[in-house]
Order: C-alpha cells, then sequence, then structure tokens
C-alpha cells in the first residue's frame, strides 16, 4: 500500500462520512451507483489488466520505444493522438495502461497525449455530439482538442 | 428513457463480458504456446490488478457520491447566469465534479446553450467533464505520480479556456457572417 492508496481511500471514507451525516437516504443512493458501476467496468478493467500483462510478456521495450519513444519523433506523437481519438477506452483504465507503457520506454510526451485525446474526444460518440450540439461546435470542439493534447503533450514532456 | 438507458447498459455489459472472453482466450493460448512467458505475464498483470483493486470501489464511491449529490439541474442553474472569468472556473469545476461518460454532459450542454449561457464556459464545461474528473485524476495519481498528474491538470485547465475563448470567437465570426446557420 503506498501513500497514494491510503490518500485515496482516505478521501472516500471522509466524503462518505459526511455524505452520511448529511442524508442517508441519498447516500444509500450513492453506494448503489457505485457497487454497480464497479461491477459494470469490472470486466474491462480485467482485460486491460490482461493485455498490459501480454504487452509486457510479448512486447519487446525496443518496439514499443520504437513507436512512441522518444526517438519516433512527431510522427509518434501522432500516432498516439489518434488512436487516443479513436478508442472508446473508460479513462479510469487509461491510467494504468499509459504507466505500463511509460514504463517499457513509451516518451512522457505521448503518454500524455494520449490520455488526454482519449479522455477529450470521441469519434464514437461525435454523432451524437454533432445531433445535439451542433456541427460547428461538435467538430471544432473535437478538432481543437485534438491540436491542444498535442501542445499539453509537448509541453510536459519539455517540463517533466 | 430510463429503460432504454438500461437495455443500452446491459448491451455494452454483453459486449464488455465478450471483449474479455476474447482477451482471455488469447492469452490463455499465446501462454500455452510460450509457457516460458508465463511468470513474466502474470506477475505483470497481478501488480497493476493489484494497485486497482486497493482504489476502484474508493473511487467508485465517489462517483456514486458525486453523481447523487451534484444533479445536472443545479450545474444548469449556477452556469446559465454565470459569466467573466469566475464563470469560466465555475464552468470547470462544474465540469469536474459530476460523473459520468461525456455524452450525458451533451444533453446539459445543450441546455445551457439554449439558456444562452457563454460558448466559452460551455466548451470549457465539457473539456472539463471529459478530461478533468477528479476521481479521474486520482487514478492518475495512482498510477502516473503527482508531478505527471499536476503538471497535465494544470496545462489541460489553460488549454480549456484557450480553447473555448478561441470557439466562442470563430462562432460569433461566423454567425456574423452567415447571419442564418444556427443548429436546431
Amino acid at each position: 500500500m503506498n501513500v497514494t492508496t491510503v490518500f485515496i481511500n482516505a478521501l472516500a471514507a471522509v466524503c462518505l462520512v459526511f455524505a452520511l451525516i448529511k442524508d442517508t437516504t441519498k447516500t444509500k443512493q450513492a453506494l448503489k451507483i457505485a457497487i454497480i458501476s464497479f461491477f459494470r467496468i469490472f470486466p474491462t478493467v480485467l482485460a486491460i489488466i490482461i493485455i498490459i500483462g501480454l504487452l509486457s510478456g510479448f512486447v519487446p521495450e525496443s518496439q514499443i520505444s520504437k513507436i512512441v519513444g522518444e526517438n519516433a519523433g512527431f510522427r509518434g506523437v501522432l500516432t498516439v493522438a489518434f488512436l487516443g481519438a479513436i478508442l472508446h477506452i473508460p479513462s479510469l483504465i487509461s491510467f494504468p495502461l499509459a504507466a505500463s507503457l511509460l514504463e517499457k520506454g513509451a516518451s512522457i510526451t505521448s503518454v500524455a497525449v494520449f490520455i488526454t485525446t482519449l479522455t477529450m474526444i470521441g469519434m464514437v460518440t461525435l454523432p451524437l455530439e454533432i445531433r445535439i450540439l451542433g456541427k460547428k461546435l461538435a467538430l471544432l470542439r473535437n478538432g481543437l482538442s485534438f491540436i491542444i493534447a498535442i501542445i499539453i503533450g509537448l509541453i510536459i514532456g519539455v517540463i517533466l | 428513457m430510463k429503460k432504454m438507458s438500461k437495455e443500452k447498459q446491459k448491451k455494452g455489459l454483453v459486449k464488455d463480458m465478450l471483449f474479455l472472453g476474447i482477451i482471455l482466450a488469447i492469452a490463455i493460448i499465446l501462454l500455452l504456446i510460450f509457457p516460458e512467458k508465463k511468470e513474466l505475464v502474470i506477475s505483470s498483470s497481478k501488480g497493476f490488478f493489484m494497485e486497482m483493486i486497493l482504489i476502484l470501489p474508493a473511487v467508485m464511491i465517489l462517483m456514486g457520491l458525486f453523481a447523487v449529490f451534484v444533479p445536472n439541474d443545479v450545474i444548469v442553474k449556477y452556469l446559465g447566469r454565470s459569466s467573466g472569468i469566475k464563470g469560466i472556473f465555475l464552468a470547470i469545476l462544474m465540469g469536474a465534479f459530476p460523473t459520468g461518460p461525456l455524452y450525458v454532459a451533451f444533453p446539459i450542454a445543450a441546455a445551457l446553450l439554449k439558456k444562452g449561457a457563454r460558448i466559452s464556459n460551455i466548451i470549457a464545461f465539457l473539456s472539463a467533464w471529459a478530461c478533468i474528473k477528479i476521481p479521474q485524476e486520482l487514478v492518475e495519481l495512482q498510477f502516473l505520480g503527482l508531478k505527471f498528474m499536476i503538471t497535465r491538470l494544470l496545462l489541460t485547465i489553460l488549454f480549456v479556456i484557450v480553447m473555448g475563448i478561441v470557439i466562442e470567437q470563430i462562432v460569433l465570426l461566423s454567425e456574423k457572417t452567415t447571419k442564418h446557420e444556427q443548429t436546431s
């Protein structure tokens, strides 16, 4: 157990106690939602964790760093940006995946770009977004998100 | 509507189980062919599994609490009338608190648009909803460390604000030139 694990669990416990004091019925409802979402996300968590295991067993580090490492250059960054935009992985699960890639030689920039496009851009939900918010807003938001994700990643790569 | 989303959820769960089954089958086949890799694969998976399982219940509880205590109409109420710098930060904060996938936020954004909220605030709200979620940040902290998480968070907030302003200007400009084209 590291500090972060303790912190996250403590935070949840404190919030839970406050919620219970404030409104018991609402808190029960919240816990019900929590349990349902836990089981809802669990299969995907398991699948991604197996993929991480397979990655570390079968994909050599040199291969990963060639595609998304420091030396992959801007093309590597564009590749992960596209992957992040297209893939539909819950963001919660993208973090362990990103961490495993980082361990295996991916650059900080590509990991940051991947997480950012993955969360901000939704190719799968784009038609829905267009229908509800209009073509102009939806396309501008997704398009500009792609660009700022790359900028954010590049800056993080310089800073860290 | 509620029934529809429930059905959709069920379909999604079946899809996820199928995905898990396929991945599991691939893993088993690969490990049968290359048994020498077994130890590495299992120990790596186990490490990540432990890290995840120790925080996942807590993260889910936080998400559940947000979902119940910060209902959508509260967001619309506060964001519909705020403006200026305060408005933009409120938009980000409001986007960061509640949970759920991005498509849940679209109708809220549409309601805000109808209420006359500024486009920059709506974009900031949507982007915050997409990628500045508090439970998400906690998982990022767990796996990628404090420095990475804070840096990405600050940069994201900064650029989301810039993006909101840019999109607002583009939309206003194009509305001026072609006065007619608005979404239904």
